[in-house]
């Protein structure tokens, strides 16, 4: 098992590693950065020396290899970089707004996998059918409200009509709850979308069967079998509903106005401040990857024939569903049907 | 369930559906009965076809300029002349959300075919060949959905810069590791199936398992990932419009439109309501067929 | 077992004499759409205590339906259209949800149809059993553990402990259908239901935990309604014999009377068509093998490792042209490995194997396509063979635009179809079936077009993995027949993967019998089967259902 995590571990710094390069490739092709405006801007009444100098300050002047293995040198001892803009440490700069976007991302999580625990519960097991049919209707029209549409309408409400939460963020709790309600029903879409489906799909399973057989009710078979069988899904699924977080953030800090990492990516790529969007990109993946990982180690504990797998130190059995750091997004409705053994049913 | 085989086959009633369609009149009577019965997609197929047209002839919807100008019609509220009112400049608010479908729809369209394009060489190669070319293309998907989609695409908006053509291209390319990854497995799916197996032991030769047998099996699921990329591709073409990185102004385009409604939010509503009910109810339209298809593939 | 009948009868009050279990003119349907299918009509049946009722039938009879009727436990689209359940002298069919969920596990319980899938996956097994207690009884959970142990030891697991805290994917099969059993009985009921309880074993697993359900219900005197499609088992293990056909009773009879003496036309016909009774009269075509005097086959010291595992381990034998050579063994045993080397879907490890002459060990699947013209191959699933985008004819059709220059397709229309036509026709089905999709192919017809498939080539050597075992008796019967008809009309050489002994004696020549990659013995079919050299051989000749059915 330690030799599990420590393989997920290096797997994890590694693909780190190739994201943050893959993303340090992407803006050296840039052709234009906030220095070079700076320089060429007549305005500014800069001499080529100043250019020069301001270039050698950045370490533009060098071949972008000697750039790239000085960034990276850099990141090791914990130095992002500078802003070009401001000149500031990116790391300060994110070091200060992150508090908030954590706090924002957290509850909106936590709104989130309550909503999606709820529809899918309710959604599968009230007595009511205009219920269900509700309930289950839910996933796919969250998912095709866009957030900044959902954080609109909550401000518009909640803010200007009933005056229920400050419209602007005055640092109370209260004003992180509109927010973070909008980033709750945007990530809840994909969870309760996977978690009724297999909810659904489970109880079709002829387990749920047997122990029907020998007398159990919906409620002993959904609390002994159900539930565990049917949140294996929902872990994976938790993982990437964190990247869909740390891009609702962005959308919804600027919908409320918020201060946050969504405002300095935004203030840096309009000022192609790119220190600054290479120190976001790499802070974010750093946060998805992690919880991911932790996905990754929590699953066998939960699973036993994952926990088999890994300690037969097998080679995945399931061609086709080979695990990477992040398992593929799912679209709304991509999930709907867990691939179970079918050929069981049609045998 | 275990029973199946005593279920009886599902196949009956669609027998009967076509049974029934042998005389024009019975043919209307079950296309109507069909109709009632799946309201939703014909609803949502009528909310598209309205999107589409909006987007290839709008002079037909909106008689108004959607950037004219008009400096005595300021922020007026929706009346009979001006549907959903007007905006800062005078301009015609409705006008200007059926003129937005184009730069949206066009959008989602370059998205989704440079996700499939791009998505499919690699996940085709790396299916079909396996070995170390599945490996690195493996590594390279993997890397590319570490990074989170939307904060991806935020940064390739950096290298491309602003306007609808490079949001759809930023949007396509993320969504194409997803594509990639999708194709892969269904390939692999299709290579390992039995059926192709069969198809080399009665002698076919690779081209034929490839063409006949892996490439249109693969097909399906690809192409319901397609209509669900969609709906994605709307929702973050228009965020991105929303936060400036997406159309640049004059030129109308959804999230355009709600953000620069944002700050009349307290007073004028509308100026916000109607584009954004439009995205939503455009890309709730195009998940509902999307998924209607997919049920129907299944079966 | 404590489960003696003094104990029952202080728990449930003294049950009244007659049948524990009575059915009643029961008629079940399916809603589809708008319509109902009636899928179980008209009925009736008693069981008294300790008896076995087995309920024979093919595949869509309706025969399972009866079980979860009896149960309570219809499919959400079920509905019962008619008739009454009686347990005990009392209806039970029409009481709510509540009451019959104390029944269920209790007074009635079930082994279900598949045990891989049938226990909770992520959950250990010995709490799994304890549901039933935690259910139906006050015990605390110290108790119950101990019951569970208990249990585990009268299905015969020796570690209990140890068993009690594995989960189901650590457990074999058959291994998992006991651990379904003790979960059946751990409430002492008076009926089990047994839902083909060994479909998908090996034929030893099967004899043991049938031998393990007889013990049981001999020890606490419950009653069985044993569902099955195997009438071998029906006849060895049962005091009645239900015959379900299109959801009737088409007979009911003492077990001993349906053997010997069968009224229903249905049933007789179903008898004549078990394997065991099954015997060609084979003509063979004497003129091919004179011709070429050469063996069709001819394996030498054949290995294949995959990783560390060894699938087929040192195999030897020689297949004569125009004979049938049949290779049994249990899953695992490494037969269908060997085929898939013969038909060149998997490359040997080491050792010879030449087809016609040609030494095709070591080619590739590349370099063995032009000996796929003679060699040809059936499989067990006919439809996951077929394109499911393709109808009859594209799917005959294949082998045939294979060999043909590519491009030609068009140009060889006419011709294509006819040999399509042809081969349709050797395999008894008619040209009418061109267009037809797999999909509306019943299991048999399939399996007919797969034969025509491997047919229209022309080939010399079919290898037949497995090709009626996912069929119905009669249908099988059908298949086998016409590859016994074939073989004498085109002078085919076949070799038969197989797990029925009862098929392989029907229509082999030779048999070698597979076990753990390595072949245990080899002969004449009458040989291997009457004077088996190898204690294995005795052991799957010993675990054959229905030796009943093969005395007559």
């Amino acid at each position: 098992m330690a030799r599990y995590v420590l393989k997920r571990l290096a797997h994890t710094v590694l693909v780190l590693w190739a994201a943050y390069t893959l993303a340090f490739i992407l803006l050296t092709a840039l052709p234009g950065n906030a220095i070079s405006n700076l320089i060429n801007n007549p305005q500014n009444q800069l001499t080529p020396e100043d250019g020069k100098l301001l270039k050698a300050f950045y370490g533009l002047d060098h071949p972008v290899v000697v750039q790239y293995v000085r960034a990276l040198d850099a990141l090791l001892h914990g130095n992002l970089g500078y802003s070009l803009s401001s000149g500031a440490k990116v790391a300060d700069l994110l070091g200060d707004a992150l508090p908030g976007t954590l706090r924002l991302t957290a509850l909106g999580f936590v709104f989130g996998a309550v909503i999606a625990a709820g529809v899918g519960v309710v959604g599968s097991y009230a007595r009511w059918n205009w219920l269900r049919t509700l309930l289950q209707s839910f996933p796919a029209l969250a998912a095709s409200v866009p957030s900044f549409v959902i954080g609109i309408l909550i401000l518009y409400y909640f803010s200007f009509q009933l005056h229920l939460i400050p419209a602007v963020d005055d640092g109370t709790f209260l004003a992180l709850v509109g927010p973070a309600v909008t980033l709750g029903i945007m990530v809840s879409a994909p969870l309760s979308q996977v978690f009724s489906a297999s909810i659904a799909a489970t109880r079709r399973q002829p387990f749920v069967h047997v122990l029907q057989a020998r007398g159990a009710g919906e409620r002993y078979i959904f609390g002994r079998g159900v539930l565990r069988n049917s949140s294996l899904p929902v872990l994976t699924m938790l993982g990437l509903a964190v990247g869909e977080l740390i891009a609702g953030s962005v959308v919804t800090e600027a919908v409320f106005a918020r201060n946050g990492i969504g405002q300095i990516t935004l203030n840096a790529v309009n000022t192609q401040d790119l220190p600054v969007v290479q120190g976001v990109v790499l802070v974010a993946t750093t946060g998805y990857v992690l919880v991911n990982l932790v996905v990754d180690v929590v699953h066998p504990l939960i699973d036993p024939r994952i926990r088999a797998d890994i300690l037969a130190a097998r080679p995945k059995k399931t061609k086709g569903s080979e695990k990477g750091a992040i398992p593929a997004r799912l679209g709304p409705d991509e999930a709907t049907s867990p691939r179970l053994p079918e050929e069981v049913a049609t045998r | 369930m275990t029973t199946t085989a005593e279920n009886p086959a599902p196949s009956v009633e669609a027998r009967d559906t076509g049974g029934s369609a042998k005389t024009s009149r019975g043919r209307a009577i079950a296309i109507l009965l069909w109709s009632i019965r799946h309201w939703s997609v014909v609803v949502a197929g009528a909310v598209l076809v309205v999107a589409v047209l909006w987007a290839l002839v709008p002079g037909w919807f909106a008689h108004s300029s959607p950037t004219a100008i008009g400096a005595t019609d300021k922020l007026l509220p929706p009346s009979s002349a001006h549907w959903f009112g007007t905006d800062r400049l005078g301009r015609d608010q409705y006008s200007r959300v059926v003129h937005g479908a184009r730069a949206s729809l066009s959008g989602s369209v370059v998205a989704v075919l440079i996700g499939v394009a791009v998505g499919s060489v690699f996940g085709a190669l790396a299916g079909w060949f396996g070995r170390w070319i599945d490996a690195v293309v493996m590594r390279l998907i993997d890397v590319v959905l570490s990074i989170p989609g939307f904060l991806l695409a935020i940064t390739i908006v950096v290298v491309l810069g602003y306007g609808i053509l490079q949001a759809a291209a930023a949007v396509g390319l993320t969504s194409s590791a997803a594509f990639a990854r999708l194709i892969r497995s269904e390939v692999l799916r299709a290579r390992t199936s039995q059926y192709v197996e069969a198809a080399v032991a009665s002698g076919a030769r690779s081209s034929t398992v490839l063409l006949r047998h892996v490439v249109p099996n693969s097909l399906g699921p690809t192409l319901s990932l397609v209509t669900i990329q969609f709906g994605i591709s709307i929702i973050w073409i228009a965020s991105l419009s929303f936060l400036g990185l997406g159309a640049q102004p004059p030129s109308p385009e959804w999230g355009r439109l709600v953000a620069d409604g944002r700050n009349f939010l307290a007073s004028k509503p509308y100026l916000v309501v109607y584009p954004a009910l439009t995205v939503a109810a455009v890309v709730l339209a195009g998940n509902r067929l999307a998924r209607h298809f997919a049920e129907r593939q299944k079966r | 077992m404590s489960g003696d009948v003094a104990q029952r009868a202080a728990r449930d009050g003294t049950p009244p004499p007659g049948p524990v279990l009575a059915v009643e003119d029961l008629s079940v349907g399916y809603q589809l759409g708008h319509s109902t299918k009636t899928v179980v009509r008209n009925i009736s049946f008693e069981l008294e205590p300790g008896q076995v009722l087995a309920l024979v039938g093919e595949s869509g009879s309706g025969k399972s339906t009866i079980g979860h009727a009896i149960l309570g436990l219809l499919p959400a689209n079920g509905r019962l259209l008619g008739g009454s359940v009686r347990y005990q002298g009392r209806t039970i069919s029409d009481l709510p949800g509540g009451q019959l969920r104390e029944l269920r596990g209790r007074a009635i319980s079930l082994i279900p149809q598949d045990p891989t899938v049938s226990l909770d996956p992520v959950r250990r097994v010995g709490p799994q059993v304890e549901d039933v207690l935690r259910l139906h009884t006050g015990l605390d959970g110290e108790a119950r553990r101990r019951r569970v142990h208990e249990l585990f030891a009268l299905v015969g697991f020796d570690d209990v402990e140890r068993r009690y805290r594995q989960f189901p994917h650590e457990l074999s099969g058959g291994m998992r259908q006991r651990v379904l059993i003790a979960a059946a009985v751990a409430a002492e009921p008076d009926v089990i239901v047994a839902d083909e309880p060994t479909s998908g074993l090996d034929a030893t697993v099967q004899a043991q935990v049938l031998d393990l359900i007889d013990d049981l219900r001999r020890r606490g005197g419950t009653s069985v309604v044993l569902i099955t499609h195997d009438l071998g088992v029906a006849a060895d293990r049962s005091d009645l014999v239900g015959v379900v056909r299109d959801g009737r009773l088409a007979e009911l009879a003492p077990t001993g009377v349906f053997v010997q003496n069968p009224r229903d036309e249905y049933s007789r016909h179903l008898l004549d068509n078990v394997p065991s009774r099954l015997s060609f009269t084979r003509d063979r075509g004497s003129g091919t093998a004179s011709e070429d005097p050469g063996p069709a086959v001819e394996v030498r010291h054949l290995s294949k490792h995959y990783g560390g595992h060894t699938a087929v381990d040192d195999i030897s034998f020689t297949v004569a042209r125009g004979q049938t050579f049949s290779i049994v063994g249990e899953s695992g045993s490494g037969k269908s490995t060997t085929a898939r080397i013969l038909t060149g879907l998997t490359r040997a490890t080491a050792g010879r194997v030449s087809l016609l002459g040609t030494e095709v060990g070591t080619l590739d699947t590349k370099a063995f396509r032009p000996l796929r013209r003679d060699v040809q191959i059936v499989f067990q699933n006919p439809y996951a063979s077929f394109d499911p985008r393709f109808d009859v004819l594209s799917v005959v059709e294949e082998p045939l635009r294979s060999f043909q220059p590519a491009g030609s397709a068009r140009r060889r229309r006419q011709e294509n179809r006819d040999r399509v036509v042809a081969a349709l026709e050797a395999a008894s089905l008619p040209a009418s079936f061109l267009h037809r999709h797999p999909r509306e192919l019943s299991g048999g017809q399939r399996q007919r077009v797969a034969i025509a498939r491997a047919l229209v080539l022309e080939p010399k050597v079919v290898v037949l993995d497995e090709p009626i075992s996912a069929l119905d008796v009669s249908v099988q019967a059908q298949i086998l027949e016409l590859l016994v008809r074939l073989q004498s009309e085109l002078g085919l050489t076949y070799v038969l993967i197989s797990h029925d002994l009862a098929v392989v004696r029907a229509i082999s020549d030779r048999v070698a019998v597979m076990r753990r990659g390595g072949i245990v013995e080899q002969g004449e079919t009458a040989q291997v089967f009457e004077s088996p050299a190898s204690p294995y051989t005795a052991q799957l000749l010993g675990a054959i259902a229905g030796r009943r059915l093969a005395i007559r």
